[in-house]
């Protein structure tokens, strides 16, 4: 190697970058950002929505942290917690459904990939479902596809508009057609919330493909997205291999889909709150006082 | 019957089709009565296409639903249809050719008939795209669905994709929005739908036109979440693993009525298919007319009531307290 590739690599950031990647998912006081290599105090972060305050970066956070990031404080109430996953097919292909499922059960300490309840963001009322990309890739099996569609229905009943925050790589294989057929299931539910007039709105976040993409985040009356999360319906490397060609740079982002007429805004996290709050009013919500428990 | 494909587990045939057809030749340019001879051996390889048919594993089966000769839409609605004329385009700039739709008459009645569409060779797949269709189909498929709807015609749709068309293109023009949006609106559809797997059913882009009141399925169709190739890359990391995964996938008529997913399994020749093509239409003509007929016995909210049961009971999971079902709190 000449002195001359050393610094050409060195500018790249790739000798740099190797360091950082070990460092930034540590439980440090300090963290790293992935994208342009700051280096900020950790509450700082989290504070900032965990955006990165340089480079406006979105870091991953799990449904825990985007739930506390939408509803107003102690309003959030849990639905269906006592729904956990089976293994219908008893799949096993280098390891077995349920050792999969148990491990990520005790690292996210969820039962399953969604989590979903009622509550209000700046007083308005709202049925939010939040997916967690930590369990299993947010892969949408049958907990999650029950969940989401009882809270689409009591969206429905109690006529509550309704967010989803979508993170997932798409249907979970491991339940085979029973994967598949939730993306029905739910899309039926969104029929009738829909037929009673009311709001959905999809938030699509970094990664939303898939079985995901090919119904529910593209259901919405409303569809919102973060800053360059990547969605799509089928994988970038899949339509590399059969088009031989090179893709855009920004392809299935979601600047990309805003410009091809998929997504009707992109909201940075920071602003989150108050975007849904005002779309609320904007669509007629009224603001309540839901019981503290 | 010349037969140009031969899948891998069919080559025990051969042989004795090769001697039926000696002794078939020789009887031909002889005096020598031969009949003894060949129905004995046609019985027997009768029996042995039997065995190997009964016994085929998924993988196996998958090669069946995949076989150029295995009757298509096209086919289909050739042999039950007595008028039929093809409609084309989602009026939005694309008529797409790998999937295809139209009206047609079967019996007494009018009904909409749609389906992917795959090529017999090489050149006729480029041309359908090998029944891999882009959103502007699936908006084709929608607006002929609307169509019917307005006109009380039931609606057939033919699966055999190995899944929605995964490119620049079908990105561009939202191919994960085209199919959410059928999702929803078949259920907001008053009249009958049956959807019945022809060939092979590939994920979403097979559920793009499969929110049925009745799915069939036959008896070597497949109909996977994801294709077995894509599933053994990813989670056994080798794609050579693909047989392991469709027999892990459960994609098979029988497994898929077990689960809930299917309402019939229709039957198939030994042989499948593509032995007997016209009796495949027979079967599905006579499966199709009897499904619709209880269909058309209800009325229009029963029917949406159904289907809507139908796919809302769909899934397993473990409820710790079963008897909060309820949705009220």
């Amino acid at each position: 190697m000449s002195l001359f590739d050393w610094f050409a690599d060195r500018r790249k950031g790739q000798f740099v970058g190797k360091v950082s990647q070990e460092t930034d998912e540590s439980d440090g006081l300090w963290c790293k950002c992935p994208e342009c290599t700051q280096v900020v105090y950790r509450k700082d972060l989290i504070a900032n929505s965990s955006v990165c305050s340089n480079c406006g970066h979105h870091n991953r956070i799990n449904s825990e942290e985007r739930i506390k990031l939408i509803a107003d404080k102690n309003t959030f109430e849990k639905l269906d917690q006592q729904l956990s996953p089976t293994d219908p097919l008893g799949f096993k292909d280098r390891r077995s459904y349920s050792d999969r499922l148990r491990e990520s059960q005790a690292k996210t300490g969820l039962k399953d990939g969604v989590v979903t309840g009622i509550c209000t963001v700046e007083g308005f009322p709202l049925a939010l479902a939040a997916m967690d990309f930590g369990f299993m890739g947010g892969s949408m099996g049958s907990v999650v596809g029950e969940k989401i569609t009882r809270l689409v229905e009591r969206a429905t009943s109690k006529r509550l508009p309704l967010l989803i925050v979508c993170a997932s790589g798409g249907a979970r294989m491991q339940e085979g057609m029973l994967s598949l057929m939730q993306m029905a299931k739910i899309s039926g539910a969104l029929e009738r919330h829909r037929e009673a007039q009311l709001l959905y709105m999809p938030l699509l976040t970094h990664p939303t493909t898939g079985g995901v993409t090919a119904s529910f985040a593209m259901l919405g009356d409303l569809i919102l997205a973060e800053p360059k999360a990547l969605i799509g319906f089928a994988g970038r490397r899949v339509i590399e291999q059969t088009l031989r060609e090179k893709l855009p740079e920004n392809f299935q982002t979601a600047e990309y889909l805003q410009e091809h007429g998929f997504v009707d805004t992109i909201v940075p996290r920071t602003q989150l709150r108050p975007t849904l709050a005002s779309l609320m009013r904007l669509h007629g919500s009224k603001k309540i006082e839901l019981k503290k428990k | 019957m010349a037969r140009k494909y031969l899948l891998d587990f069919e080559k025990p045939l051969v042989e004795l089709e090769k001697q039926i057809e000696q002794i078939r030749e020789l009887a031909r340019d002889s005096e020598v009565d031969v009949s003894q001879q060949l129905l004995q051996l046609e019985t027997l390889a009768a029996r042995r296409r039997e065995e190997i048919f009964q016994a085929l594993t998924p993988a196996q089966k998958i090669q069946v639903a995949r076989h150029p000769h295995r009757p298509s839409t096209l086919d289909f609605i050739q042999m039950f249809c007595e008028e039929w004329i093809e409609l084309h385009g989602d009026r939005n700039g694309n008529d797409d050719q790998a999937l295809i739709g139209g009206i047609g008459l079967i019996g007494e009645r009018s009904v909409m008939l749609i389906g992917q569409q795959k090529g017999r060779d090489t050149k006729e797949n480029v041309a359908r795209n090998f029944g891999m269709a882009t959103p502007g189909g699936y908006r084709k498929a929608l607006r002929l669905m609307n169509h019917a709807d307005r006109f009380n015609l039931p609606i057939l749709t033919f699966i055999d994709t190995p899944g929605a068309y995964a490119g620049l293109l079908a990105e561009e023009q939202g191919q994960g929005e085209a199919i959410a949006v059928n999702l929803r609106e078949m259920f907001r559809l008053r009249v009958p739908v049956i959807a019945t797997v022809i060939g092979e059913g590939g994920s979403g882009g097979a559920l793009g036109i499969g929110v049925a009141d009745r799915l069939l399925m036959f008896e070597h169709s497949v109909y996977t979440v994801a294709s077995p190739e894509a599933c053994a890359s990813i989670l056994w990391r080798d794609a050579g693993k693909a047989p392991e995964a469709a027999a892990a996938l459960k994609i098979t008529g029988p497994d898929l009525l077990s689960l809930g997913v299917v309402d019939e399994v229709l039957p198939e020749p030994a042989g499948g298919n593509n032995w007997a093509p016209l009796k495949a239409g027979e079967v599905l003509r006579e499966a199709l007319e009897r499904h619709l007929g209880q269909l058309l016995r209800l009325s229009e909210d029963q029917l949406r009531e159904a289907r809507y049961k139908k796919f809302r009971s769909m899934g397993r999971v473990l409820d710790s307290n079963s008897s909060e079902i309820g949705i009220g709190s």
